[in-house]
């Protein structure tokens, strides 16, 4: 058999670029995946942990009578504040740090587990109850008497900034967490001194929740033999919590196995530090059982981390040519009641997203972060990215308008040319490629920009008012900018020439284990059935950053990549030995080690398992065969891409369909089409999403008003048409696979795009600004306001 | 949320009777839809445990009750808190004028005011409007019956 024979048939048309379909589908589609409550519910004899929450936004705690549930049928531990003072438990630790505007460290208030002497958002914890049954919890919790002293709350993000706010914190008089600086404030203000337009408008990005499919869980369990706490939980990071859930109790992390087993979307929101993961591994310790908690929906939405909640003041100066000289953005961004693990990342570590595909000459950027009496805010899908993409989309949509340039031709005027690569913007970030023009050029014909006036028309002859929209963007993927997070990779055959992958990196749903496969594939020639893959385990893998920023193409694959490398290097003497030819005339293809000339071969898997034959393995080789890389990227990437967005409205109802949605991408390598394309569609969804329905909405006084599904919109599939999604590649040289990340491209292009077509909509009637949601009932007030005329 | 509503109600009995049952905690008790335990602590505070429905959510109040503005037999101000454990709570107020309607009818007119919270707000903001106005006419149902009654 030849070496390509022999590699097809090994690999079966399954290496990088191809659609394989996904190898964990079979066990989720017939129910077998594996959740953290599935493991819970077999583990048996689980008691159940039931948190009693603050139906106050801002209250006093006065006093806590728990007498009577402590005796109630089935309780094992009631868990308050004062039992917590005795733990001395550290506060959660925060990732991104920043700084007040006087330079002193922003204000971080201590977060605990429960609330101490005061509440401070409808939903925080202030008793947590352990009972053989989640009803006996419930029960118990019923009859805890808590007297709250109630306070002044704020929720809204610009009313918490005002001086006569009432304050989060007594101790932070003005609510303001951190005060963030980018650009240059001088250069911005004498290009505005100079511009023949300004563009300005305060753009507002609502609050939003995650609701994954799956809710948080977390089951925790305490061998007092070993002093060991093993965490299993739906989380993006086992070993970066297993790092602050030691820090937290005391201890160090090897004292501390987490686990993430099957994760139903993630998407930022569960790579957040909640309070009940640190309760269920106490409660563990406290009732000597296994404590499992399964947050419902309506706890979801009082107490999941939430996301986004800005408000911008955006202006925008240009020359007479529409060419962008300058952006300034003053951005209020609401950090909840305490700052969240990575609650500091999404307002500041991507305004470079501000900069776009444009070659706009200065920046003026200012961030304050704003205390308010809501659940603490923390990445969700973008983080950041959507809203920087919004700001400059939303504002360049207008400045079209003012200027009466078409809005493709003002964005064709300012884009970044593929010759300037690699182009250091005067924001934060320096992209390494991109051919934006050619990207928008092959939307713009996709989705027939040069027809759609006929559509209008059409539209209008049938009482419809049609609206196009466009956005350029660009996100930051696999950061920080400067200094990318690390990823590591493990190979390791077994003696019957199998190879299982430790992964630092698992999936939540995004598919992680058929890439995997396929980089195995191809790099090794290794065939699917052979792979194994391992993630999620802090006592499988040795180390691990996680899943976030759309990241594990690159940052996992560098690893892997490094790692297969290495297994190659290693085997070779040995196949050498076994083809009884020096090392130097042999060469790795597909899988197989080939004696350069000839059609003598051996593969991988028949050297993996010579490894093992300890009589036959030459002097000086070890047993086994095993690598291990991690990896640090000195470069983020910068994928793109351009999405045009149709959308009808019917304005006697408000109704709105999106009729048209497509996505010309730059992902950089394709690894997998179908993935890819899945990976689009969920973003444009969730973006989509937030601009047709999603909000959290409170009343005055902070109470959470949309706390259920009847009441806060989710998208539906019948929402959105079919989204064409075309590629168009300019692979990076900045990691091996030259893959750029596509996890948020779909949400960073979405928002900007959606909002773009109902605005274009809405335009006929004199409309210039209307805010998202785009619900049916706030279009219908908008476009009667509207004919009814000033 | 603040809730606010206002309504009145002819009652068939003299200003002093109508004052008299507005005072006697039996007869409250016997009137407030879903009341449990109301006891007087002293003259002008009593204690209350109510049970109340609102769309997915049943909660038990366990509160405190307190008369203010006492004008025998013209009116007072109650008011109140209580709060429902996993339910939320609610807060507020009513103040109840009486005069006389003429041949032998009390008029009875009364504006509340009233906060909830908790997941009896993120759950059924929407139809606190209509229990309320519901319970009130329930309880004036009831407490027209308990006045003719003597």
């Amino acid at each position: 058999m030849n070496v390509r024979a022999a590699a097809a048939e090994s690999v079966g048309g399954a290496g990088i670029g191809k659609s394989v379909r996904r190898v964990e589908d079979e066990r989720f589609i017939q129910g077998r995946g594996r959740y953290t409550d599935d493991i819970a519910a077999i583990s048996g004899n689980t008691a159940h942990l039931f948190l009693l929450r603050s139906p106050h936004a801002a209250a006093r705690i006065v006093s806590i009578d728990a007498v009577a549930a402590r005796q109630a049928e089935g309780v094992l531990a009631v868990i308050t504040a004062a039992e917590m003072e005795a733990e001395r438990f550290a506060c959660f630790p925060t990732r991104v740090k920043r700084q007040l505007a006087d330079g002193s460290p922003a204000l971080e208030p201590a977060y605990f587990p429960l609330a101490r002497d005061q509440a401070r958002h409808v939903g925080e914890g202030v008793v947590a109850i352990v009972a053989e049954t989640l009803n006996q919890a419930r029960d118990a919790a019923e009859l805890i008497d808590i007297h709250y002293e109630p306070l002044d709350a704020v929720a809204d993000t610009a009313r918490a900034a005002q001086a006569d706010a009432p304050k989060v914190w007594e101790e932070f008089p003005d609510n303001i967490c951190f005060d963030f600086r980018a650009g240059d404030a001088l250069r911005t203000e004498a290009l505005f001194a100079r511009a023949a337009h300004v563009v300005s408008e305060c753009i507002v990005i609502s609050r939003v929740g995650t609701n994954s499919l799956e809710p948080r869980a977390a089951l925790g369990e305490y061998d007092p033999r070993s002093g060991r706490y093993t965490l299993h939980a739906g989380l993006q990071s086992p070993h970066m919590i297993r790092g602050e859930l030691a820090t937290i109790f005391g201890i160090a992390p090897g004292r501390i196995r987490v686990v993430a087993p099957d994760v139903g979307g993630a998407f930022g929101m569960k790579g957040s530090l909640h309070p009940e993961l640190v309760l269920v591994l106490w409660a563990a310790r406290l009732t000597g059982r296994s404590v499992r908690h399964t947050a419902d929906r309506s706890e979801s939405f009082m107490s999941d981390h939430q996301a986004r909640d800005n408000v911008s003041e955006v202006s925008l100066a240009l020359d007479d040519d529409g060419r962008f000289l300058a952006l300034r953005v003053e951005t209020l961004a609401n950090i909840g009641a305490y700052v969240a693990s990575n609650g500091l990342h999404a307002p500041t570590n991507n305004v470079g997203g501000l900069a776009g595909v444009y070659t706009t000459q200065a920046f003026d950027v200012k961030v304050r972060g704003v205390f308010s009496n809501t659940v603490p805010t923390c990445p969700f899908r973008g983080a950041g990215r959507p809203e920087a993409s919004f700001c400059i989309e939303t504002i360049i949509d207008k400045a079209a308008r003012q200027l009466n340039l078409d809005r493709a031709e003002i964005r064709r005027r300012n884009m970044i040319p593929p010759g300037a690569m690699p182009y250091r913007t005067p924001l934060v970030f320096t992209y390494d490629s991109g051919e934006f023009e050619a990207v928008m050029d092959k939307c713009l014909k996709a989705a027939d920009w040069k027809g759609f006036e006929k559509r209008r028309r059409e539209a209008g002859k049938r009482g419809r008012l049609r609206g196009i929209g466009i956005a350029c963007v660009i996100e930051i993927a696999g950061g920080p900018p400067d200094r990318p997070f690390e990823e590591y990779a493990e190979i390791r055959f077994d003696p019957t020439g199998d190879m299982t992958i430790f992964a630092g990196s698992h999936s939540q749903g995004q598919g992680h284990e058929t890439t995997y496969h396929q980089m195995a594939a191809e790099l090794l020639g290794a065939p699917s059935a052979h792979v194994r893959v391992v993630f999620g385990d802090t006592d499988a893998v040795a180390h691990g950053r996680g899943t976030f920023g759309s990241r594990t193409m690159m940052a996992f694959g560098a690893a892997f990549v490094r790692a297969s490398e290495r297994i190659v290097e290693k085997a070779k003497p040995l196949a050498g030995h076994l083809l009884e030819t020096a090392g130097e005339d042999i060469l790795f293809e597909r899988g197989r080690f080939v004696v350069a000339g000839t059609d003598r071969s051996v593969s991988l898997r028949d050297v993996a398992r010579a490894s093992f034959q300890l009589r036959t393995l030459p002097a000086g080789f070890e047993t086994g065969l095993q690598a291990s890389a991690s990896v640090a990227l000195d470069k983020s990437t910068f994928p793109n891409g351009c999405h045009i967005c149709e959308v009808e409205i019917d304005p006697g109802t408000g109704q709105r369909d999106i009729v048209a949605y497509h996505v010309v991408d730059d992902v950089g390598t394709v690894v997998n089409p179908l993935l890819l394309k899945g990976q689009i569609h969920g973003g444009v969804a969730q973006g989509a999403g937030q601009i047709l329905d999603e909000f959290i909405a409170f009343d005055a006084d902070a109470q959470v008003l949309s706390g259920s599904f009847m009441d806060y919109g989710m998208p539906r599939a019948t929402d959105l048409p079919a989204i064409g999604v075309e590629s168009h590649p300019v692979p990076t040289t900045t990691n091996p696979l030259g893959v750029k990340g596509a996890g948020e491209a779909g949400t960073v292009g979405a928002l900007p795009a959606v909002m773009s077509a109902i605005r274009d909509a809405l335009a006929p009637l004199g409309i210039k600004e209307f805010a998202m949601p785009a619900t049916p009932l706030r279009l219908w007030r908008a476009i009667r306001d509207a004919q009814a005329g000033p | 949320m603040a809730m606010t509503m206002s309504g009145e109600a002819t009652l068939p009995a003299s200003k002093e009777v109508v004052w008299a049952k507005l005072n006697d905690p039996d007869v409250l008790k016997a009137c407030i839809p879903g009341c449990d335990q109301l006891a007087k602590d002293d003259e002008t505070h009593l204690s209350a445990v109510v049970k109340v429905k609102l769309g997915p959510v049943k909660a038990t109040f366990k509160g405190k009750v307190e008369l203010t503005d006492l004008d025998p037999p013209n009116g007072y101000r109650i008011q109140g808190e209580g709060e429902g454990g996993i339910a939320g709570f609610a807060k507020g107020g009513a103040r109840v004028a009486l005069s006389d309607a003429g041949g032998g009818q009390t008029l009875l007119r009364y504006d509340v005011e009233a906060q909830v919270g908790g997941k009896l707000m993120q759950l059924g903001s929407r139809l606190i409007d209509s229990v309320s106005k519901k319970l009130a006419d329930e309880f004036f149902a009831n407490f027209a019956k308990a006045v003719s009654e003597g």
